[in-house]
């Protein structure tokens, strides 16, 4: 019973707090007679997806491949060059102030000359997406191998481990709940990059879709493009945390 | 007489850190017995932990002589070593068992051996029915006995503690005290055991060894004359209290 009550109105309050949203849109839109080009109702706001002319599905998959890609990219690339700088200590004294200064770049300033070198299209949104994503994944799982009590390198050098034994058992599992620290701040990263990189430039996707139909102050299908673009980040955001609960053990995960 | 386990002569460490020295441990000398349980105390910083370092084989020495083993308990640094730190040190991510079984998968041994030898010292240390427990849902004192049973997992013939119960509470620290004893003596060890306790260390040992601090000197190195199994009444006789008196006096504590 106890649980029953922990777990069913937890999900139960969030599933709730949503809906409120909602319901107080609705009503701040209704009461206070707010035109539907400064505010469209929820109802507005969904009949612009039942419209046919936005190419929504098209549009949704445009999108979601710049986020994803951008973010895969950079969980692959940030990952392996952690790795590289825990084998090599030469290779991180080299690399790793040089990257903490390249971090300090705003991502997205790099944008316009993104698209000057790679054009307009997916692939210099799902770069903008990357280069945003990269630099939390990198710095958190760099720290997370780093993070190693130096009695159990004791215990493991004692028995002579090796370096790949090391690696496999203690410092990459113990390394886990840094990278997805690094995840979760990546995801919301890389939606913002990729709507970046389609607002600089760009014939398709969300972003794209966004700037065409402000021109006509056509609200109600800028709404629903923000809640796509907000869906899809929810939805990778979600797959980061469900892959966490499955690899993370409770006690170890940072937040 | 026996041939001692573990030899030390006039052993020296010297830490280097740029051109600075520093002498950590000037002249330690002393022996172990098969099978014994040697405290070695002192305050912090007195190079304890050096010296247990040296004796794992994790830093070499700069004078002296150092020597484990005997021709009739051979000694291979890799395998015959166990170790138990003042934290746990278990892996979160894995389970008890699996964390007693980490030596055995370093070492490469038998897994399925090695995994009824894990279960059976489990159950050595009092902890049946909690393999599959993760170190978060046990307390301090029981993870400690977690890690006392991953020190013995490879069947090592020397297990060296560094302050093992120094971080547990007055009570459990007491009650891990006659668990050692039990385990010592059902495991015939040899067993090195630091800390900074003077009570303890008496309690504990068949012989303590006092080192003095900065840098270490071997003040003294006398045997316990009391009989075991030990029990806590032990500590409120005189012999017992005078064995700590000399540690006190000899420490500068009096």
């Amino acid at each position: 019973m106890d649980r029953l009550n922990e777990t069913l109105p937890r999900y139960a309050l969030a599933v709730l707090s949503h809906i409120a949203l909602v319901v107080v849109w609705y009503l701040f839109v209704k009461l206070g007679n707010v035109p539907k080009f400064v505010m469209p109702s929820p109802v507005e706001t969904l009949d612009a997806l039942l419209s046919p002319n936005y190419g929504w599905w098209a549009n949704i998959a445009v999108t979601a491949t710049e986020i994803f890609g951008g973010y895969f990219l950079a969980l692959a690339v940030g990952v392996a060059l952690a790795l590289a700088f825990t084998w090599s200590k030469v290779l991180e004294t080299f690399f790793m102030p040089l990257l903490i200064s390249l971090n300090m770049i705003p991502k997205v300033a790099l944008g316009p000359l993104i698209i000057v070198w790679f054009k307009y299209g997916v692939l210099p949104n799902t770069l903008i997406a990357f280069s945003i994503a990269l630099f939390p994944i990198l710095l958190t799982t760099a720290r997370g191998l780093r993070e190693i009590e130096p009695e159990l390198l004791d215990l493991v050098r004692g028995l002579r481990g090796s370096r790949w034994q090391l690696f496999t058992k203690i410092q990459l599992p113990g390394a886990l709940p840094y990278i997805f620290s690094g995840m979760k701040v990546a995801a919301i990263l890389a939606v913002a990059g990729a709507i970046v990189g389609e607002f600089l430039g760009s014939d398709k996707g969300l972003g794209y879709l966004m700037l065409q139909v402000q021109v006509t102050l056509d609200t109600p299908a800028m709404f629903m493009a923000v809640i796509l673009i907000t869906m899809i980040g929810v939805a990778l955001y979600g797959m980061v945390l469900a892959l966490e609960r499955l690899l993370v053990v409770k006690d170890a995960r940072l937040d | 007489m026996t041939e001692p386990f573990i030899h030390l002569r006039n052993v020296r460490k010297v830490y280097r850190k740029g051109h600075e020295e520093f002498l950590a441990i000037s002249d330690a000398t002393f022996d172990v017995m098969p099978g014994e349980l040697v405290s070695l105390v002192g305050p912090s910083g007195c190079g304890k932990s050096t010296l247990l370092k040296i004796l794992a084989g994790l830093h070499g020495h700069d004078g002296g002589e150092v020597r484990i083993g005997s021709s009739a308990h051979a000694f291979d640094p890799s395998r015959d070593v166990g170790m138990v730190f003042q934290a746990p040190l278990l892996l979160k991510w894995r389970r008890i068992l699996d964390n007693v079984l980490l030596p055995a998968e370093i070492l490469g041994l038998p897994m399925a051996a090695a995994r009824e030898r894990a279960n059976g010292l489990l159950a050595l240390v009092g902890l049946s029915g909690f393999e599959d427990k993760y170190p978060y849902e046990l307390s301090g004192g029981m993870q400690q006995r977690a890690a006392i049973a991953r020190a013995l997992v490879h069947d090592p013939k020397l297990v060296l503690m560094d302050e093992p119960f120094g971080a547990l509470d007055a009570l459990t620290r007491e009650k891990m005290n006659l668990e050692l004893l039990r385990i010592w003596k059902e495991s015939g060890k040899t067993i090195v055991f630091v800390t900074h306790g003077i009570s303890e260390a008496v309690f504990l040992g068949t012989r303590v060894v006092v080192l003095t601090a900065g840098p270490a000197r071997m003040a003294d190195n006398f045997e316990i004359v009391l009989p075991y199994p030990r029990t806590l009444e032990m500590k409120t006789q005189e012999r017992f209290g005078d064995y700590t008196r000399r540690i006190y006096k000899l420490l500068g504590m009096e």
